[in-house]
């Protein structure tokens, strides 16, 4: 990647003291600084308006990489310190950017690195699988663990307290009313009025970097698509570009195309499902109803047309596992016309309707400054003017051949984040025709190339909840040595304790579904 | 209001017809059913679903049952929001040790007579994630298991099957 006028300029702009080792790897340019210059960077970085988009770490021997990902104007920087494993500390990032917040108390938990000066240092993945003091991804830590009999409940994290009169607690989760993810929230009330939410997530923490090691491509390729079951084409394309890139393999046009095509189907069924859905928590049954038929009817043409309703394991290292005949791209095309058709019906119902508007505008909002604080992504962050979407700012086959309108809103409530979607459906729809269109005769997968041990590379690609990194280091003979994905909840969950704030209890689980947060993404 | 009403008219009952199925069906999908089932549960089920910690695909596929092709409803099977409420814990994903503890409180609060079923390939078996320092891997590791439905995720339609199977299970 070229350097362009920010970097040089920003390069300028760092105090001597801060030395940057311009490293050019296959898929991002990398700085490498001293760790006590570690915030010093951040702090400038900050002023600079770069956004912190994702932090990890990996044990190298008897040293600790520790990692952060900027991104300017579409440019990726992998930020990059190393510190020895007698001493692992460094200054916090998180003092400055509180996206870093939960991802450095990630780190701190899984490796032992302590953040120094991190504002709030409780441990956040762990909570009772494993002891303090024990850093299941440090080397010497065996993946079976020593866990005991029964796993004990994390009886004594420290939550946020509030004291008062008339003033009172609602815990909610881990196992939920619904059909959904478990995790916990802590309200803080008074009368029905959010005073504060606590999120402790780490509930359903499979491990799944541990067990990344050791894996071969295909076999991370099938992991990354479970990083979040409604996303398995997101992380599973993300994970790929990164082995590709760091194998410097290119996949042929034609398989291209059929990524972008599958993860544009993907966004429509999950967006579908989740207009449905929001219209749902405030009772309005009709439209549930029409967006859960006109996604089941979308997922029947994924599983007839690539032999999977959710699309599982279509994308392999180089290239993809389906094929679209003629047929198949007429069916496609014919079912557009209809959904366009449907929608256009369903939404005016939506439109219309008073006592939906009376529920969804106004409620749930998130600030453009908070959700820039945040770093929130995808159609959250574009709902209050966060102008992101890594298909048009750093475009990658197949986007680099079309158009791509990005939806923006900036009233920043629960209406607008519906309305993202919307728009982003529709943009979707014509995305997919244009591949269609565009589909030539060729191969479907490359030819898989070793990379040399310890090359690495990034994966950046816009999931259907935004953008989704994916690192990778390989280890010698085609062994995964680290799979880092950064899902874009990560960074959206934060959002969410914000924007119920002054919200009514009742309405916690609408302002939930418009974010719609992965608690699997989360917590890895 | 009137086009709510309209297109509630032109949308007409997409439910689809569908027969309980027959043992052969169900050892053909890979379904599992261990232990026959009490008489007194036939015609109707209430399950409370726990998510142990699945990567959210099999939960996609439960909501399904609930859309208006499979409408789950029509058999008696209703999903409840609290295991205090339910006949069937419907449990998926491997179990992860931070949901272990959960898990085991929500069996014991679910009242005697109860079934476990184990939807998808985690639940089944561990699937794509095993034993491991932070999951317990198959259902069965924690809880006792009645019924196994595979798949990743298993459709609605096997899920249904599954659900269906349970009822219609004699002694």
């Amino acid at each position: 990647m070229s350097s362009s006028n920010w970097t040089a300029d920003f390069l300028s702009r760092l105090s001597t003291d801060i030395t940057v080792a311009e490293i050019d790897t296959a898929s991002a340019t990398l700085w490498q600084i001293k760790s006590h210059a570690w915030q010093q960077f951040a702090e400038l970085a900050m002023q600079q308006n770069l956004r912190w988009a994702a932090g990890w770490a990996e044990q190298v021997d008897n040293r600790f990489l520790i990692n952060a990902c900027f991104e300017k104007q579409g440019e990726y920087i992998l930020l990059r310190t190393i510190i020895d494993d007698s001493n692992p500390e460094l200054p916090s990032q998180a003092t400055v950017y509180p996206a870093a917040n939960r991802s450095e108390r990630h780190t701190q938990d899984m490796f032992g690195i302590k953040f120094v000066g991190h504002p709030d240092n409780r441990r956040w993945t762990r909570h009772q699988a494993w002891i303090e003091k024990n850093y299941p991804l440090r080397k010497d830590f065996p993946v079976q663990g020593t866990p005991v009999g029964i796993t004990p409940p994390d009886m004594h994290y420290p939550f946020i307290k509030s004291h008062g009169a008339g003033t009172y607690e609602i815990p909610v989760g881990p196992v939920h009313a619904g059909i959904i993810e478990p995790g916990h929230f802590r309200f803080q009330a008074v009368g029905e009025l959010i005073l504060n939410l606590e999120e402790r997530l780490g509930y359903v923490h499979k491990g799944i970097e541990k067990i990344a090691e050791g894996r071969e491509p295909e076999s991370l390729a099938r992991l990354a698509g479970r990083v979040s079951g409604d996303t398995t084409v997101g992380h599973c394309w993300a994970a790929c570009r990164a082995m590709e890139q760091t194998a410097g393999v290119i996949i042929p046009p034609r398989a291209a195309l059929i990524r972008g095509i599958l993860a544009e189907r993907e966004r429509i069924a999950n967006h579908m499902g989740d207009i449905g859905a929001i219209c749902n928590d405030v009772a309005f049954v009709f439209a549930q109803m029409q967006f859960t038929r006109l996604r089941e009817l979308w997922l029947r043409t994924n599983a007839t047309v690539f032999g999977h309703r959710l699309l599982m394991d279509k994308i392999v290292p180089g290239g993809v596992a389906c094929d679209l005949s003629g047929e198949s791209c007429a069916l496609i095309k014919k079912e557009i016309t209809e959904l366009r058709k449907e929608l256009a019906e369903v939404i005016l119902a939506l439109d219309l309707n008073s006592s939906l508007e009376d529920r969804l505008y106004t409620a749930g909002f998130l600030s453009e400054q908070t959700a820039a604080a945040f770093g929130t992504l995808g159609y959250v962050g574009r709902a209050s003017g966060q102008d992101k979407d890594v298909r048009r700012d750093t475009p990658y086959a197949p986007y680099d051949q079309v158009t791509v309108k990005v939806a923006l809103e900036t009233q920043g409530d629960i209406a607008s984040r519906l309305w993202v979607r919307y728009k982003e459906i529709r943009a979707a729809l014509r995305l997919l025709e244009e591949f269609i269109d565009r589909l030539v005769a060729g191969e479907l997968c490359s030819e898989w190339r070793t990379p040399a041990a310890g090359s690495e590379g990034l994966g950046i690609v816009e999931g259907w909840r935004g953008e989704i990194i994916s690192y990778i280091r390989f280890d010698a003979d085609n062994k995964i040595a680290r799979f880092y994905p950064r899902d874009p909840s990560q960074l959206n969950w934060p959002a969410l304790e914000k924007l119920v704030l002054n919200n009514i209890v009742p309405d916690f689980p609408v302002c939930n579904k418009s974010l719609n947060g992965s608690y699997s993404g989360n917590d890895l | 209001m009137l086009n709510i009403f309209k297109k509630i008219l032109t949308t007409g009952v997409v439910t689809e017809p569908f027969k309980a199925p027959k043992d052969a069906e169900l050892e053909q999908l890979g379904i599992e059913i261990k232990s026959r089932i009490d008489k007194k549960f036939s015609g109707s089920i209430a399950i409370r679903q726990v998510d142990a910690g699945s990567c959210n695909g099999c939960e996609l596929e439960i909501h399904a049952l609930n859309n208006p092709f499979y409408d789950i409803e029509r058999f008696g099977v209703h999903f409840v929001a609290s295991p205090r409420h339910a006949d069937v814990l419907l449990v998926t994903g491997p179990v992860s040790r931070h949901m272990q503890t959960a898990l085991l409180r929500t069996y014991e609060a679910t009242p005697n007579p109860k079934w476990v079923i184990a939807a998808g390939d985690c639940a089944a078996c561990g699937g794509e994630f095993g034993v491991s320092y932070a999951s317990c891997g198959a259902v069965s590791n924690v809880i006792p298991v009645d019924v196994v439905i595979p798949g990743c995720p298993p459709t609605p339609l096997a899920l249904m099957k599954g659900l269906l199977g349970l009822i219609n299970a004699k002694k």
